[in-house]
């Protein structure tokens, strides 16, 4: 069961990246580079690792997520 | 043509020198010698329930003072960069927020503080510590940003809480080296009773200061972008 879970939780996170990397939209791939995150956190959890998957979370997903967003309004003013 | 088979060729041997990894890796069933050591004698030595916290705080101390170093760089560089003095310009008004951001900052921010500063007072007990605390109060302030993008922190008491947490962490660790065995050694207060909040010496008051000094560092840094998004009129 919880192999079957990490092989899920991998295989979206393998699909998030390529969106991430292919999309021709900026905000979809932000969204994704989180979702890879939050995708991961789940998995330090279910390894036995929570102090990484709370920093994971709270660093990967959130913050570096919503800077991502500051910036492409930023570049997105300058053009 | 040449072009991509050059960048074929890298390609190629890139997944060569990965293949060879991933053949040779192997999880290893026997712990190594050094962590045998701290699973057998962290709980004696440090007297902490939550291993992790106790080999980042005290057996690892010195690394983790590098890592709030390096945080405490990038926000300063950061600030150094995207400092804008422009006083006295015309700013266009910010677009309102949705009622429902609204009420749930009102409702959620006071809450997600708690939560931050529960994590790092409970770093040496349960799984998080300093930085997922400060992370988690960093959080706290996006939201605040996000319900109304006109809030300013003040840059005074940041700065402050930023430098005095700092300068205490650096003054516990030169206290172990006077009172007990080395640098941020968490023996200059009695171990306590195993599992407590007040135990495990100086880690409960090193991970506060870590949690107060990476909270206002990212907090900081938010606010730095979010000064950089007003827009011009």
């Amino acid at each position: 069961m919880n192999l079957l879970i990490l092989i899920t939780l991998s295989v979206i996170m393998l699909v998030m990246a390529v969106t991430a990397v292919v999309h021709k939209k900026l905000t979809v791939a932000v969204l994704a580079t989180g979702v890879v995150s939050l995708m991961a956190s789940v998995m330090y959890l279910l390894m036995a690792a929570p102090d990484v998957a709370m920093t994971e979370a709270a660093i990967g997903s959130g913050l570096s997520t919503i800077i991502f967003f500051y910036v492409l309004n930023k570049i997105r003013k300058a053009k | 043509m040449i072009r991509n088979f050059f960048i074929i060729l890298i390609i190629a041997g890139l997944a060569g020198v990965f293949v060879s990894l991933f053949w040779e890796f192997g999880a290893s069933d026997t712990l190594t010698p050094l962590a045998t050591h701290y699973a057998n004698n962290g709980a004696a030595e440090v007297g902490a329930p939550n291993l992790v916290t106790s080999i980042v705080v005290t057996y690892r101390g010195l690394d983790t003072l590098g890592e709030v170093t390096i945080l405490f760089l990038v926000a300063a560089i950061i600030s150094f960069f995207l400092k804008v003095e422009k006083k006295g310009q015309k700013m266009a008004p910010p677009r309102v927020s949705s009622e429902i951001i609204l009420t749930a900052s009102k409702l959620l921010v006071p809450v997600v503080l708690v939560l931050g500063i529960y994590v790092f007072v409970n770093g040496h007990l349960t799984p998080g510590g300093g930085f997922q605390g400060g992370a988690i109060i960093a959080t706290a302030f996006v939201l605040l940003l996000m319900a109304n993008p006109r809030f300013e922190l003040n840059h005074r008491i940041i700065a402050a809480v930023e430098s005095v947490s700092g300068m205490a962490f650096v003054l516990v660790g030169v206290l172990g080296i006077l009172l007990a065995g080395g640098f941020l050694d968490n023996k200059i207060l009695p171990l306590g009773h195993f599992g407590k909040l007040f135990s495990a010496g100086a880690i409960p008051i090193i991970y506060s200061l870590v949690g107060l000094k990476v909270g206002s560092e990212l907090s900081n840094i938010l606010s730095n972008f979010q000064d950089v998004q007003k827009d011009e009129l």
